[in-house]
């Protein structure tokens, strides 16, 4: 065990809307925590909250082989990384980041159907409001570049790349996992995909 | 080889490993994936069933024939299936037989919070309850070799959070169970009152028989931690105690549900001076606790609703939770809503338009009760929309008839609204029912049903004719519409409604989320022509937002279905290339 006998667990948040891919990112990362020979759980959410609505998933993984993962959920203040392929998701699940925690978030806004039918309205500066509470904030486009690697469906993938700067694992592992996970004829634009990511994630 | 499995697929792992030959189910979340893992087995024959009674038939049937077998559903698929439950009961098994039952604690896909363990006690059946994925590949093949020793179903609990998480699965070979032989015996199998009077009595044997197992079962473990405090938890609910409360506590940690070891706890009694029973939904192992006359804390310090978490325990027992911040803004609510190009879109926005009364039904059509469509008026359970809405009409009378529609889909309808169409036909209601074909089950993912033409396994197969079916029980209005066509589905509603006798409108065009369906290019809105009258913005398509006074379509979402084109007064959304520069 990592300190004093302690259970060194990290945790990932993954969160963003429903259809754009944070099942897949769960998947890669628990993967790549599996080959690394960590204990890991991912806790993942079928069904209807998958139908455009707010989605969140967990990844849970041991710092050394040692650690064991008990709860496959993180509740607040437990966060070590908040990944968020929305920015009105990255503000509304702050809260279960970890004091000191990192924010690695898309920048592009999504309408929930509350302010589509103007109900209620999005928060303009969202992001900056995020900045403001003292946590480390990485924003990047990754509709853009995702767009740039060949594919708007491929964000998921660009925000892995940036993730993967943020976590203790060899650029290898991440790119051998999502060559195992993505169909055969997408492995080329998902590693540029991820290449786009990791290195605006520095 | 080790894998990190969903905990449904490795339920799935855990009947290959077992040798079991036999799984029929209906989908529902969050169970589906037991049956769709195990289906990729080629030695394990699965079937998408009917509905869930069908299905624990049909896993009854391959017991008695000698199979191994399972059926699998979510909690309320347990109401449907609790007829043949109870009396299998009764019956036991030739080869063992396991129902896999999902409770979804938290309602994340869900109408209600029922809690199953209430299904075992009541249906005297055995019942495990693992806490992660290895544990739910162990446990689903204890429970046949349990099910073949004690001559009963065995009941697997999972709750959405053990279902539906990854952890890590060693895998295991298979082990062949050789096809048992078949005794005709009445006395056993055929449950008439003169032979089902005694095997009451052998059930009530067999749950002490079991209670005696579960003391020194290796499942039902008691880990001495030389506290004065103890913990009973089992599922996803250990976990989070072991997550707050590491070892600070003794744990008497519960892979049985039903029936309890109730030496362990007089056990983990006498070593604690004060036990907490942390269970999630009912207090079933604090009252068993309370009625054996041993002192539990249990639902005066945790709630009886809701999913538990470590949070959720930390807080009730008064441990301290980590500092947390957040924005000051209020973040608007993101609920789910139907897709982009969904079918179903069309027509609840004509159901709205017309002002009717909706008696609504369980699938993806469900988030027709949210804004800005609102169009449902009720949501019971599986076919109930039909067979309510029938009620609804012989209270109402005419009255009712005239502004009042049934909406069900395919699979749904298939699954228990038929009975409730055949109900309108025998006893004339002048009722209108529209089924939302979309050619496949939409809420649980995508699964095969027996209108779709295809099996589990993706072979081709007979399909329900709908509007023979319909016909078939007595309907003689039948008629077919695309709900991408608001005018057509609009005046078939109005005519429907006027008619004087009971019909049927099938609304048919697959789910826009199917690999087959082709999607047409994003529409635009041309900025010149909207004159930001937010028309557009009734029909609650996640693709169209509005900015700076004028309707905006996102080409990333957009899938070109063109049902906002007709609500455009001033025809301002269309294709990029039709529309003049």
């Amino acid at each position: 065990m990592s300190e004093k006998g302690k259970n060194a667990v990290k945790s990932v948040m993954i969160v963003g809307v429903g259809g754009q891919g944070t099942l897949l990112a769960s998947r890669v990362l628990g993967s790549a925590m599996l080959q690394k020979g960590v204990d890991v759980k991912v806790s993942e959410v079928h069904g209807m909250s998958q139908r455009g609505g707010s989605v969140v998933t967990y990844v849970r993984y041991g710092e050394t082989p040692e650690d064991r993962v008990y709860s496959p959920v993180i509740e607040r203040g437990e966060a070590d990384v908040l990944l968020a392929f929305e920015a009105l998701e990255a503000a509304r699940f702050l809260p279960y980041l970890k004091k000191g925690g990192t924010v690695v978030v898309n920048t592009q806004q999504m309408d929930p159907m509350p302010v589509i039918t103007g109900a209620a309205q999005y928060p303009r500066d969202i992001l900056e409001k995020v900045k403001e509470q003292g946590v480390h904030v990485l924003a990047l486009d990754a509709l853009a570049l995702a767009e740039k690697a060949g594919s708007a469906k491929a964000v998921n993938v660009v925000l892995i790349g940036a993730m993967a700067q943020h976590l203790s694992l060899p650029r290898e592992v991440w790119e051998e996992t999502i060559r195992s996970t993505v169909p055969e004829k997408f492995i080329n634009m998902n590693l540029q995909a991820f290449e786009l990511g990791f290195t605006t994630g520095v | 080889m080790k894998e990190l499995l969903l905990g449904n697929e490795a339920v799935a792992r855990g009947l290959y490993e077992a040798g079991v030959r036999v799984v029929s189910s209906y989908p529902g979340t969050p169970s589906t994936e037991i049956t769709e893992a195990a289906a990729k087995y080629e030695e394990i024959y699965c079937e998408w069933a009917p509905n869930e009674k069908v299905a624990a038939e049909v896993a009854a049937g391959a017991s008695l024939g000698g199979a191994r077998s399972l059926c699998a559903m979510k909690h309320v698929g347990l109401n449907v299936a609790a007829d043949p439950l109870f009396t299998l009961s009764y019956i036991g098994v030739n080869a063992g037989m396991v129902f896999a039952v999902a409770d979804d604690p938290g309602l994340h896909s869900s109408q209600n919070e029922q809690d199953s363990r209430n299904y075992a006690i009541g249906a005297k059946l055995p019942m495990l309850e693992p806490a992660d994925s290895a544990e739910c590949r162990d446990f689903a093949k204890l429970a046949f070799s349990l099910s073949e020793k004690f001559d009963t179903p065995v009941i697997l609990r999972l709750t959405t959070r053990v279902s539906h998480s990854r952890s890590v699965v060693e895998l295991q070979p298979r082990q062949e169970a050789p096809l048992l032989p078949y005794q005709k015996d009445p006395s056993k199998n055929v449950m008439l009152p003169a032979f089902a009077g005694p095997k009451h009595k052998v059930v009530e044997q067999r749950t002490e028989d079991l209670r005696k197992w579960a003391e020194t079962c290796e499942i039902n473990r008691l880990e001495d931690n030389g506290s004065s405090v103890g913990v009973i938890a089992a599922g996803a609910v250990y976990q989070y105690a072991k997550e707050v409360l590491g070892d600070s506590v003794s744990y008497l940690k519960l892979g049985m549900v039903n029936p309890l070891p109730e030496d362990l706890i007089r056990e983990l009694a006498a070593k604690t001076k004060e036990i907490y029973v942390i269970e999630e939904l009912d207090p079933v192992i604090e009252n068993h606790c309370k009625v054996m006359g041993i002192p539990v804390h249990g639902k005066d310090v945790f709630p009886r609703c809701g999913e538990f978490s470590q949070a959720v325990i930390a807080r009730c027992m008064g441990k301290e939770l980590p500092a947390s911040t957040a924005v000051e803004e209020t973040i608007p609510v993101r609920p789910p809503v139907m897709c982009c190009g969904c079918p179903h879109r069309g027509v609840f926005y004509t159901l709205k338009k017309n002002k009717v009364y909706v008696s609504g039904d369980i699938g993806c059509y469900t988030l027709g009760a949210s804004a800005p469509l609102s169009a449902m008026d009720t949501c019971i359970c599986m076919g109930a929309s039909v067979s309510a809405l029938h009620g609804y009409n012989k209270a109402k009378g005419a009255e009712g008839e005239k502004k009042s529609v049934a909406v069900i889909g395919d699979s749904t309808f298939i699954h228990s609204g038929i009975t409730g169409l055949i109900d309108i036909a025998y006893n004339q209601s002048n009722s209108v029912v529209v089924v939302l074909d979309n050619s496949i089950t939409g809420m649980t993912g995508h699964q095969q049903n027996p209108t779709t033409g295809y099996t589990i396994k993706g072979d081709p197969t007979s399909a329900v004719d709908l509007e023979a079916l319909c016909k078939a029980v007595g309907i003689r209005r039948v008629r077919v519409c695309d709900p991408y066509d608001l005018k057509a589905l609009d005046s078939a509603l109005k005519e429907e409604l006027e008619a004087e006798e009971p019909s049927v409108i099938i609304s048919r065009r697959p789910c826009a989320l199917l690999k087959y369906v082709k999607h047409n290019p994003p529409l635009e809105v041309d900025a010149a022509k909207c004159i930001g009258c937010k028309a557009c913005l009734g029909i609650g398509c996640p693709a169209i937002s509005f900015k700076e006074g004028k309707a905006v379509v996102d080409h990333t979402q957009c899938v070109g279905c063109g049902v906002c084109t007709g609500l455009c007064p001033k025809g301002a959304i269309g294709k990029k290339e039709e529309r003049p520069e």
